[in-house]
């Protein structure tokens, strides 16, 4: 049975694997798939404190996973209003290269 | 979940969130990212969250990830040049993942509570029976040894996170007219 340390720390990994694809990459729909990596990420934390919480019936805590299921919910919202922008960004420029939208660059 | 399964469908996970960032081409990356939602969604079904593992699979591995092949495919991308500035972005990245890399270390290495899960067994879970209406379907599902996960979940959903639900009702009606205002061509 694997402990409640090593769910956090591969939780840990996938959100430090999102958190560098969002610094490093410069294409808006890959540093958008890393956030949701990381929310992800954020997921399996809370799914491993619910099942590893002593309840007084010692069932699962489904609080935590009433979270996961609100954020699952709102990333997706998120991603259809974010993948919109996107298509509204390139219209206006013909880029998706955070590199190259620099207007408000001081 | 015995220890050898997590450790698998970790590796599955977290191979494929590397790939996500390692591939130039957005397709290849987006493919990436489903190989690693399927590892997570195994881990959650190994965390006896089954319905979550359920959800993880079909909204981010089916809808999720089909919305972001579609935008790919219609704002036909090419593969990303390899950029030749300057290595600021790369050094202030690899530094905050190092930041972060050893304040883990740091929680991991302290001693924590609950080291190993409670155990679901037939006994407990005929124990936990109790608490629920006779009659009702958890009850009975708990009384012969299952866990009723879809049934507790909508039972908690529909009772003490009433007004958050109703609440994320608005949102996604929100977020729906958001996305036709955004994507409707300007016209004037």
């Amino acid at each position: 049975m694997p402990a409640l340390n090593d769910y956090l720390l591969v939780s840990g990994l996938l959100f430090s694997i999102g958190l560098a694809g969002v610094v490093l990459r410069r294409n808006i729909i890959i540093v958008f798939m890393c956030l949701e990596l990381m929310l992800s990420a954020a997921n399996l934390t809370l799914v491993a404190f619910s099942r590893f919480k002593v309840t007084a019936n010692d069932l699962p805590d489904y609080d935590g996973q009433m979270l996961v299921f609100f954020v699952i919910t709102v990333a997706a919202a998120e991603v259809a209003v974010g993948l919109a922008i996107i298509v509204a960004l390139y219209r206006a420029r013909q880029t998706i290269h955070t590199d190259e939208l620099v207007s408000l660059k001081g | 979940m015995p220890s050898y399964l997590f450790w698998l469908f970790a590796t599955i996970m977290l191979i494929g969130a590397c790939a996500v960032i390692a591939f130039r081409n957005p397709v290849s990356s987006a493919l990436a990212m489903v190989t690693s939602f399927v590892g997570l969604a195994a881990l959650f079904i190994g965390l006896s969250a089954f319905f979550v593992g359920v959800i993880q699979i079909l909204v981010y591995s089916g809808a999720i990830m089909v919305l972001f092949l579609f935008i790919i495919m219609l704002l036909d991308l090419k593969d990303e040049k390899r950029r030749t500035e300057s290595y600021l972005p790369l050094v202030a990245g690899l530094s905050l993942v190092g930041i972060f890399f050893i304040q883990l270390i740091g929680v991991l290495s302290n001693k924590l509570p609950n080291q190993s899960a409670p155990i679901l067994d037939k006994a407990t879970l005929a124990a936990a029976a109790g608490d629920y209406p006779e009659g009702s379907k958890i009850n009975e599902a708990l009384t012969n040894g299952k866990l009723p996960d879809v049934h507790l979940i909508g039972e908690t959903l529909f009772t003490q996170y009433n007004l958050p639900l109703q609440i994320l009702g608005i949102l996604l009606l929100v977020a729906t007219v958001g996305v036709v205002v955004l994507s409707k061509r300007q016209t004037n």
